[in-house]
């Protein structure tokens, strides 16, 4: 066989294997991180610390039947659990797990993940507009005001770190933080100290839009369960809502992922010492830990004060962040 | 001469005929639905389907933005309005005359024609400047330089849009 092909179909298996395991072992740590913040040990009867209650579940909604309410556009209401997940697996295409390990090294990385993931808003537009349920579509409101208006400073913070890095190539961006962590583009002390005052307020800026892009607590409004039953996958059952969950938590990975890509090297090592995939991961699941460790702390934000925090907040100072930055490349 | 669909290039046009064919597909659907919704659904499935024939010729900068404005902003308002403005799903928008849809295709078969015969019996001037590849670099170069005045006359547009809405939502909170 052509060794091309080979490479695509192990490509894909990998990438797709990679997204379930990687959901399982999230649920997994959710609810051990969970317990432990509130003083429980979590998850503990099936397998060695719980680790395989996640497939235990997987298994139980696999079996489980797929119900479509009356009144339900069937095709869309189908699609759309499809659609959610789809987009997250191609996401996957660009990202670099270390200098060898992409399925593709696009020039655009950067835009292609951006790109891709505004497909998921969609998805659960569709989604909840398809149940025929008014909390379903209240939820895909929010879901959807809350996507806009987070994506505005995402992608404004995003544009800082290409400006400083001069490409949107994810590896090449990697590339240039290699060296120790001072090389790292959330504190460039060796590069251009003026952005040592910058990268941290874009990184903070980005994080917390990821968190709030990717529908996480405290963010959590369009699953608000104490207003709106469970959200916008209200009406799905078995394998449908365990898709929204698929998604989402791959959504998170690739949310930590290019945080880390962008500001924290990569799969750079922070004393300059063997880098590789390890570090790559090891960023991302603290950062992920850092996630869960928000959503269990902090109480749900009200729709109006997660709004004006986008609005008044983050989309000026990012914007202003993003003359400064301008002016310090220039004179630094 | 056909490349083996087991190697690259084989596969490689087996997705582009997919793509082709979710552009068509779509645009049926946006034209054919009956509920407002699945038209919008079938013009997304287009959009990515346009998308996809970009990417094959070359130019992945202009396909993704295909992707993150027309998918990930135009349909997303879209159903957004049909949500807000539609309040029964039920409202369908009815099958057509049969006389009425016969003379719509005989319109657009004329139409069809008409652009063709155009496109092909026409010298066309050459663009004044060819946007060497459509990548990146050069894409930013001309759109600052050359059509730096198109580019803002666009952003106008949309500021003028924006006003606009903000009027009107004005206007509808101050009546309530």
């Amino acid at each position: 066989m052509n060794p091309e092909i080979v490479r695509v179909l192990g490509y894909i298996v990998a990438i797709i294997a990679f997204v379930a395991l990687n959901a399982a072992m999230l649920v997994w740590m959710e609810r051990k991180v969970a317990g432990h913040i509130q003083r429980r040990i979590g998850p503990k009867e099936v397998g060695p610390f719980g680790l395989l209650q996640s497939f235990a579940d997987g298994i139980k909604l696999m079996t489980k039947q797929l119900i479509v309410p009356e009144g339900a556009d069937v095709p869309l209401f189908k699609v759309a659990p499809m659609l959610v997940m789809i987009p997250a697996v191609m996401c996957f295409v660009t990202i670099p797990f270390s200098e060898q390990l992409a399925a593709r090294n696009i020039n655009v990385g950067l835009l292609l993940i951006f790109a891709i993931a505004s497909i998921n808003v969609f998805a659960l537009l569709l989604g909840g507009w398809a149940s025929h349920n008014k909390y379903a579509v209240i939820s895909a409101a929010r879901a959807v005001s809350q996507n806009v208006a987070y994506e505005i400073p995402m992608l404004i913070t995003a544009i800082t770190v290409v400006m400083f890095t001069g490409t949107m190539n994810l590896n090449e961006i990697v590339m240039g933080q290699a060296g120790g962590f001072w090389h790292w583009n959330i504190l460039p002390i060796a590069k251009n100290v003026g952005m040592v005052v910058l990268m941290p307020v874009s990184f903070l800026i980005f994080f917390i839009c990821s968190m709030a892009e990717t529908n996480r607590a405290p963010f959590d409004l369009g699953e608000a369960e104490s207003e709106l039953v469970a959200g916008f996958h209200t009406e799905y059952a078995g394998m449908g809502f365990g898709l929204f969950f698929l998604g989402e938590y791959a959504n998170v990975f690739i949310g930590c992922s290019l945080a880390v890509i962008l500001f924290l090297g990569g799969w750079q090592c922070p004393f300059g010492l063997f880098p590789g995939v390890h570090w790559f991961l090891l960023k991302v699941y603290f950062l992920i830990f850092v996630v869960m460790w928000a959503r269990w702390t902090f109480p749900r934000t009200t729709f109006y004060g997660l709004l004006n925090l986008s609005w008044k907040i983050l989309i000026p100072v990012s914007l202003f962040n993003l003359v400064l930055t301008g002016a310090f490349i220039k004179v630094f | 001469m056909n490349p083996p669909i087991s190697s690259a290039e084989g596969l490689a046009g087996l997705v582009f005929l997919v793509m082709l064919a979710a552009t068509g597909l779509g645009a049926l659907i946006a034209v054919n639905a009956e509920r407002t919704i699945r038209a919008v659904a079938g013009l997304a499935l287009c959009f990515v389907g346009v998308a996809g024939i970009y990417y094959f010729l070359q130019s992945p900068f202009v396909a993704l933005m295909e992707l993150l404005i027309y998918v990930g902003a135009v349909c997303v308002v879209l159903v957004f309005a049909v949500m807000l403005a539609e309040p029964r799903p039920e409202q369908q928008i009815g099958k057509r005359n049969a006389i009425v849809g016969g003379f719509s295709f005989l319109s657009a078969a004329l139409l069809t024609w008409g652009l063709i015969a155009l496109s092909g019996g026409v010298a066309w001037s050459k663009a004044p400047m060819r946007i060497n590849d459509g990548s990146l670099r050069d894409l930013g170069h001309s759109l600052l330089t050359n059509y730096s005045m198109v580019f803002e006359l666009v952003s106008v547009v949309l500021l003028v849009a924006i006003i606009g809405s903000l009027v009107l939502g004005r206007a509808g909170r101050s009546k309530a």
